[in-house]
Formats: C-alpha cells, structure tokens, sequence
C-alpha cells in the first residue's frame, strides 16, 4: 500500500534536516505503529505524505500503491485515499462541521467520479457515525473544531475518517488528551475501519492505544530515520524500558 | 471642526436649485448654505485622506458602461420601486398600494404640505454635518429631486425594495429618500442596483419607539460606476435598526453611515461585506455612530476580502455623549488581504464621555489562514473550493447582521458565485 525509501526532508525556509532517509512499507490490509522520542520527525514523515507546504524532499521516494503521493497535490492525495488525523486538528471559524464534513465527502466522491451524496442521505450517515463516537448534533453544527475539547477534537478526526473512508490512514497522536473511555470510543472506530484493504499508521507514544488497536508491525524512529522494526512486542519493550537501550543499540 | 475654519464657497452659494415647492425650497437652501459653507471635500480632509473625492465631486460624471441589470431579490415577494437613471418609472413599479405603509415620490410631495415630510426633509441630514463635514450629501440635499418618501405605519409583510437602472452611460443621478417608521412598526427596505454612471443617494431615516427598520442593499454589477450614499438615522427609545450592505463591483464607492441613539434601549447595527477585485476598485465605508441616550445598543461589523490591488477603507467612529450610561458599543473592521499589492485603510476611532460604558472596537488585516487552508485540502477540498470556504467564513459574521435568512441565504449565494468568477 504505502512504501516510503529513504526519504529526507528538510525545512523549506531553514537549512534543517528533519528526515534523514525514512525506509518504511506497510502492507494493504496492515495495522503499523510508529513509536519514538519527541522531535524525532513522526509528525513531519505524516505531513510530509500529506502534503503540506514548508517542507522540501531532498531525497527518497514516497508511493501508494504503486502512485508517487510526492507529486500530487494534497487533495489528490486524500482522493487517492490518504488521510491524516492531525496531532492538532485545527479550528476553522466561520465554516460549519456539517459543511466541512459534506464538502469534503463530495469533493473525493467526484474526484473519483462518482455521484455526489444526496444531503438526507449524507445526514443519516453522518448521524449514525457521529452517534458511535458520541460526537451530538450540536457538534456537527458549530464551527470545525471551534471550541471543542482536547478530546472532541480527537474524535471529530476519526469522524472525518469514518464518512471519508480511506484506504491508508495515518493517525498522529490521535490517543494523547483522551479519557479512557474516549480512548475505546476511538479504538472501536479505527477497529471498524479495520478491513481487507485498508491500512493503519498509527503514531503513539503509548502502549495504551496498542492494547486496543493491535499492531501487525512497530517502529521505532529516532533522529529522522526509522531504527527499529519489530512486532508487537516491541511497543511493550518501550513501554517497559524506555527508548534507552534501543537508542544505545543503534548509535 | 471643518465647518467653522472655511468661508462660504461663491461658487456653490450661487449653486442653481431645482424649481417648486415652498418648503422644499427652504429645505434646498438651506442645505446650500450649509454646502457654501463646508466647501467640497478635498484630500486634507481628515475624513477624505484615503479616499480621493476627485471623480464624486468633478462637473461631469466619469462614463460607465452600462452593465446587465440586476436580478436580486427577484425571488423576494417585495414592493418594487424602480428608478432608471435616477429617475422613478411609474410604469416599471409595483402599485403602492400596501397596508400599513404610505409611499410617495419625493417629485409629487415637494409641492404638496405632508406635514412629517416638510418637517424632516434634510433635517437628520443637517444635524450630522456635526462634528464631520459630510458636503456631499448637504449638495444631495439641495439638488435632489428624486427619491421615495416612505411612512410605515404598521408591521409592513411585504419589503419594498428600491431598484436602480441605469441606461445612459453618462447619467448622474441624485436621490433622496426619506423613511418614517411611526411608533411599533416595522419596515424592511431593500436597495439595489448599480443606479447611474455616478450615484448619490441619501436615505433620512427616522425610526420612532419601539419601531424597527431592516435595511438590507446590494451594491454590485458595473465596474465602472461610481456612489456617494449617505444614510443618516435617528434611533427611538426601545427601537431598532439593521442596516447590512454588500458591495461587489464598483470603480468608487463611498458610504457614509450616520447613526444617532436618541432614546434609551435603542439599538443599532451596520453592517458591510465587501469584495473587490482589481486595481480600480475602491470602497469606502465611514461610519459614526452616537449614543446619546442610556442603555443602548451599537454594532459596527464591516469585512473586506481584496484581490488584485483593491483598496477598502474603513472609518468608524462611536461616540458616547455624557449621560449614555450603560452603552454597550461593538466595532469590528476587518480585511482578507488575498494578495500583497491589494490595501485596507483602518481607522477606527471611540471617543466616551460616560463611565458605566462598554465599549470595544478592533481592526485587522490578514492572508488566508494556511494551516486552516491545509486542513481542508488534506481533506480532498480542492484549493479552490477551500479558499471560497474561508472567504465566505471570514465574511460570516457581517452577513450573520441579516435577520431575514432568505435575503441572507440569497446574498451569500451572491457572494459564493462573484467568489468562484473572480479567482
Ligand atoms: N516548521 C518547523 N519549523 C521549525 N522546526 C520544525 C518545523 N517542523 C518540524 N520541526 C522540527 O523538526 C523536528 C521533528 O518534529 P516533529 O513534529 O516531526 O516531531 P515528532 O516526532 O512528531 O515529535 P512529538 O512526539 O513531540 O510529536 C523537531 O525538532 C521540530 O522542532
Ligand atoms: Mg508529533
């Protein structure tokens, strides 16, 4: 599904390397977990596949299914099937979770060719995932994000990517600022999802998301590169240990 | 201030009034005297320094191409009062026959003794040359032969709604309406159109207790016509009045709002959403706002999206005189500033004599919100559509001042289409 070859980043306006030659394939229909310390560049690889500004690829490949994401522009790669839950999801004043919900379903359903969703039939849909993740209808009315909690924020992403369906999910953080119900609410949304032909990356630093979402594959990333892959074992080694020995191993 | 430093101006002391009417042409000179004494606005002025008057105020008008008339609030179930070039077309109208308002042409009224009329004609217009200079709409006062007359009595269903013409590419025109709006009623006027090559319109406005004034006007189609309109209001004790403008096209517009809180409770809004495109455009909207009573209410809420080296000002003031207690006063002006070359020129202004007030006002300027724009297309909203979602964001608040959710839905609809052809 998603293979990534040494991939280096730097920052676009600063002569600072972030990504220093990122190797990591996760497979149609996988569950991967990228675990490691603060500032080692987990946030930067998810925006990077997305496609935000501000970053420049000096070297590697990044595809999808065979398709260069590098070259497409944001949209494209949502329509393709790429979805990030943000680490901060972001708060848009003036443009209604509803709108933003519908607009953003129906701009992939027609990049796609495929016909627009009715609004009655998006809004049973809509309600009925929103109800799983107990997100209520005045949350759907106010402004994207505007106002919510650490923790509504977290769930109006997997709500996003409950009515966007994609194909290869990345999901940065999404367990940090949640109570430990929020945490199963979250965790059965993303098990829902689980299926044939979609894949997971999930970036944590928690084994508590893992106990629920069980991981095919962990990584380890430090100082922009992965340094360690292994199962889900490995997610209990660091939990237990800390990343010490494994950044001791590896220097 | 402006008024007492100049001498009177022989020129527009000699200034040629229309012919008829007694009390009209008390009303005509006066307003000339007063115009003799302002002299015409000028750059110095401190209300003139980031619009230039040069093409509202020389001999003739610029030409205009005549553009397609327009169809807003078409959907509407209004009163229809059409003017072409300034000119009131009978024909073109509805019949003004509608329970619980009189209207009347300014044309027929000056030769006839309507008490309320005769009394008010250029009256709210005379009280708010002070303290700021306003010339243009003293010369609106003294030359204007043009206009409705308009005296709601009850809660009137239906709007009526003033629609501008143009034909000529050369016209001026120069209207003057007058509005009472009797204790308790109610009164929706909707304004539209681009009117002439150059447009003056000034709207007296007198809301009475407990009555309540919706004005809702869209100022767009002709790149190239100019406007100077003024709208002066006077605020009962428990009353109310809304004003929002959308200006879309337009070489120059200036419009100046002029709002008096006369009686306690009373509240006032004025609102404006503005889009322009290119270099010649320019939009000015000047406001002032007093609260002379206790315990009203003011809002001032004006947004700005600007491309391609448009320029938009904003001066607004609130005023609260001593005795105003418990004014509760609001003023937001705001720009989207979509590229480098386009300008906003802010600047806001409280002057507060009284001490159980409050009062906040604030001004900024921006670009699109990159991160919010990032979110969106991460999303697979395209660009495009993404950046017309946070235009029209950004302009929520100024069109939230509409009460009426059609007029709202339909300008936004507007809005959303002159967004998608100017990209
Ligand atoms: N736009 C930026 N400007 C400056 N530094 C940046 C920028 N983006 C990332 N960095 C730096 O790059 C490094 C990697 O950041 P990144 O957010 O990817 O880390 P992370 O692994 O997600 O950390 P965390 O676990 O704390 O979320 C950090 O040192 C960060 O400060
Ligand atoms: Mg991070």
């Amino acid at each position: 599904m998603l293979e990534i070859k040494g991939l280096k980043v730097k920052l676009e306006e600063e002569d600072k390397q972030i990504l220093k030659g990122v190797d990591l394939t996760v497979e149609t229909g996988k569950v991967h977990a990228i675990m490691g310390p603060n500032g080692s560049g987990k946030s930067t690889l998810s925006y990077v596949l997305s496609g935000r500004d501000g970053y420049e690829v000096t070297g590697g490949t990044a595809t999808m299914d065979g398709v260069d994401l590098l070259a497409l522009e944001p949209e494209e790669r949502a329509a393709a099937g790429l979805f990030l839950a943000f680490q901060y999801p972001v708060e848009i004043p003036g443009v209604g979770n509803m709108t933003f919900l519908r607009t953003a379903v129906n701009a992939q359903r027609k990049a796609r060719g495929e016909a627009e969703l009715s609004a009655g039939d998006f809004l049973k849909v809509v309600r009925e995932r929103a109800k799983a993740l107990k997100i209520d209808a005045d949350m759907l009315k106010r402004p994207v994000n505007v106002g919510f909690s650490g923790g509504e924020k977290k769930r109006n992403e997997i709500l996003q990517m409950a009515m966007l369906e994609p194909r290869m999910c990345i999901l940065d953080e999404t367990d940090s600022g949640l109570d430990v119900d929020a945490m199963k609410l979250v965790a059965d949304g993303v098990n829902a999802l689980r299926a044939e032909g979609r894949s997971f990356l999930v970036i944590t630093h928690y084994q508590r998301l893992l106990d629920h979402i069980t991981p095919d594959v962990v990584h380890i990333m430090a100082d922009g590169r992965i340094i360690r892959t292994g199962g889900p074992d490995l997610a209990l080694e660091v939990e237990k240990n800390g990343y010490a020995d494994i950044l001791a191993e590896t220097a | 201030m402006a008024l007492a430093k100049r001498t009177t101006d022989p020129a527009l002391a000699a200034l040629e009034l229309p012919q008829g009417g007694a009390w009209a042409s008390e009303a005509r000179q006066a307003a000339r005297a007063r115009l003799a004494e302002m002299g015409l606005p000028g750059r110095r002025d401190e209300y003139w320094r980031y619009t230039d008057p040069t093409t509202l105020i020389s001999t003739d008008p610029t030409p205009a191409k005549v553009g397609e008339a327009d169809d807003i609030f078409a959907g509407t179930n209004a009163l229809r009062l059409v003017f072409v070039d300034g000119v009131f077309d009978a024909d073109a109208s509805d019949g003004l026959d509608e329970s619980g308002v009189e209207i009347l042409q300014l044309a027929d009224v000056t030769a006839k003794d309507i008490h309320w009329v005769k009394e008010f004609y250029g009256v709210l217009e005379a009280a708010g040359q002070v303290p700021v200079a306003r010339p243009l709409a003293a010369l609106n006062t003294a030359t204007a032969t043009q206009g409705a007359v308009i005296r709601a009595t009850g809660k009137v269903s239906r709007p009526v709604h003033l629609i501008y013409l143009r034909r000529d590419e050369t016209a001026e025109a120069v209207m003057h309406h007058v509005v009472r709006i009797e204790p308790g009623a109610d009164l929706t006027l909707l304004e539209s159109g681009a009117g002439a090559a150059r447009l003056s319109t000034v709207m007296e406005v007198d809301v009475a207790e407990g009555a309540a004034f919706h004005h809702v006007r869209l100022q767009g189609r002709d790149h190239e016509r100019r406007a100077a309109t003024h709208c002066f209001a006077r605020v009962a004790a428990d009353a109310r009045f809304k004003s929002f403008t959308l200006t879309l096209n337009g070489a120059m517009t200036r419009n100046e709002t002029v709002l008096t809180l006369k009686g306690d409770g009373g509240v006032a809004h004025v609102a404006g959403a503005v889009v322009g495109d290119g270099d010649d455009f320019h939009q000015d909207d000047t406001v002032f706002v007093t609260h002379d009573a206790v315990g009203c209410e003011s809002r001032q809420v004006f947004k700005k999206v600007l491309r391609n080296g448009a320029t938009g000002v904003f001066q607004g003031k609130i005023l609260v005189k001593p005795g105003a207690q418990k004014t509760d006063g609001y003023q937001i002006s705001q720009s989207l500033l979509l590229d480098d070359d386009s300008r906003f020129l802010a600047k806001p202004e409280l002057e507060i004599y009284a001490d159980d007030v409050a009062c906040s006002h604030g001004s900024t300027s921006g670009a699109i919100d990159d991160t919010a724009l990032f979110y969106l297309r991460s999303r697979g909203v395209p660009e495009r559509t993404a950046t017309m979602l946070l235009t029209l964001a950004f302009l929520a608040e100024s069109l939230a001042e509409i009460d009426d959710p059609a007029l709202a839905e339909e300008l936004r609809d507007r809005l959303e289409g002159w967004l998608a052809r100017h990209h």
